[in-house]
């Protein structure tokens, strides 16, 4: 999905001055959690979220994050719009909620993206509520 | 370039830029065909043929008295007066440029003028060159090449260091900084790191997995090191070895700090989308190796080794 169909699907505000809107999405997360989106596998993804401090522009440089949304009628700080210039990081707004905006997108077939291999190994292992989650 | 990534918006710029930085005698042709007056148009037309030209300036005594081209010579042709002299068809005063000018002031004339070629003149006056619009492709095109040749020489240079420079055990060690609850710069060390290892010609996997845990170590250092501490990454060609040290205040449980979800860190932190217990969970995931040390009062060091 393309950052331009992203943006009328959402019906999203564009807050980076050059973006290329042809960049191509290939999943995406919704986190307000940073450490949770840094535990997300795929790069090329977009993420969608309700924090707009610069360390969510960190975050996204880190984990190979193609694009930010930012939900909820958040519009983040000139720090963070001027970190995600220098980093080359597109950052889109949604007035949609998390849920909403994340539902028109999924709707739309635009995949989640998926966990390491060690989190999802985690979750088999001690999904049960006998185990003791603790290891 | 891939087509439509931030790559192809760099270039496009690059382009600008020489377009500005580039004067007019890098690119010009230096030996100019020329004809004189008394020429006739007859031989013009062999001399435009067999060189391969649209125009050439006119020269009389060594002084550019004007400019004749292929237009000239059809409009000749179209009234029978092919064996009339360039005298009589050429522009007169052709419009110049200097030779210390940039691109775009050629770029600018040929768009507001529409001709086909420039003659170049040196501040004295002097013919000393012609322009037209395929010679500002090329020269353009050529310096791109050499830029783009001279990057490839940089990035092979820098990927090749381990097979340059020969021992028993070649490491390299970078070694950042992390200041104590400074959430501005925090994430600038794993940063920095990502790139050093790009430039080093790592996996783009390799690299992520080791840009995340050097953040989560980065970030723990800021929000936890009571005088901040450092990160420091032995780069070896088989594989990174990453220590995040600092000295105190220490951990009380090492046991529960690897917990996940287990966190001791303040609610300012959690605002920031940190601090929820998943940073040591996170850096074990991506990492091949993982060690805690910590002694309250004295320190922590947690070492980090992710296999290339």
């Amino acid at each position: 999905m393309t950052l331009a169909e992203v943006l009328a699907i959402i019906e999203g505000k564009l807050i980076s001055a050059k973006v290329d809107l042809s960049a191509e999405v290939m999943t995406a997360c919704g986190a307000d959690l940073m450490s949770d989106v840094l535990a997300f596998t795929h790069a090329g993804t977009l993420l969608l979220t309700g924090l707009t401090n610069p360390q969510v522009v960190r975050t996204a440089e880190m984990a190979g994050i193609l694009a930010i949304v930012f939900v909820r009628g958040k519009l983040p700080p000139a720090e963070t719009i001027a970190l995600a210039e220098e980093k080359s990081i597109p950052l889109l707004a949604s007035k949609y909620t998390m849920y909403e905006t994340c539902g028109r997108l999924y709707s739309a077939n635009l995949a989640s993206c998926g966990l390491f291999q060690v989190t999802a190994d985690n979750w088999c292992n001690h999904a049960s509520p006998t185990t003791n989650p603790a290891s | 370039m891939l087509p439509g990534s931030s790559d192809q918006r760099v270039e496009v710029t690059k382009l600008q830029e020489l377009v500005y930085e580039l004067k007019i005698d890098q690119v010009m042709t230096r030996q100019v065909i020329t004809v004189r007056p008394d020429t006739t148009m007859r031989q013009l037309k062999e001399i435009l043929r067999l060189n391969r030209i649209s125009g050439a300036p006119v020269m009389q005594d060594g002084t550019m008295v004007g400019i004749i081209s292929i237009e000239d010579l059809i409009k000749a042709l179209e009234a029978g007066d092919i064996d009339g002299r360039v005298a009589e068809r050429m522009a007169k005063q052709p419009q110049t440029i200097y030779a210390d000018e940039t691109i775009m002031q050629a770029v600018n004339t040929f768009g507001r003028y529409g001709y086909g070629r420039l003659p170049v003149i040196d501040r004295d006056g002097n013919l000393v060159g012609i322009l037209t619009q395929g010679d500002i492709a090329r020269g353009l095109l050529r310096r791109l090449e050499i830029d783009y040749h001279e990057e490839e020489i940089h990035r092979y240079r820098a990927s090749h260091i381990f097979e340059d420079i020969a021992s028993d055990q070649t490491g390299l060690i970078l070694r950042y900084k992390v200041q104590p609850k400074d959430f501005v710069h925090c994430g600038e060390a794993a940063s920095r790191l990502k790139r050093a290892l790009e430039r080093l010609g790592a996996k783009p996997s390799v690299v992520r997995r080791i840009a995340v845990a050097s953040y989560e170590a980065e970030t723990n250092l800021a929000i936890h090191a009571t005088k901040g501490g450092d990160l420091i990454a032995e780069v070896q060609p088989e594989r990174i070895r990453i220590v995040a040290v600092d000295t105190g205040p220490g951990i009380d449980d090492v046991e529960k700090a690897l917990q996940p979800g287990f966190s001791t860190a303040p609610d300012w932190i959690r605002e920031l989308g940190f601090g929820a217990g998943m940073g040591l969970s996170n850096i074990k995931a991506c990492s091949d190796e993982m060690r805690l040390e910590s002694k309250p009062g004295v320190g922590t060091r947690l070492e980090i080794i992710i296999c290339i």
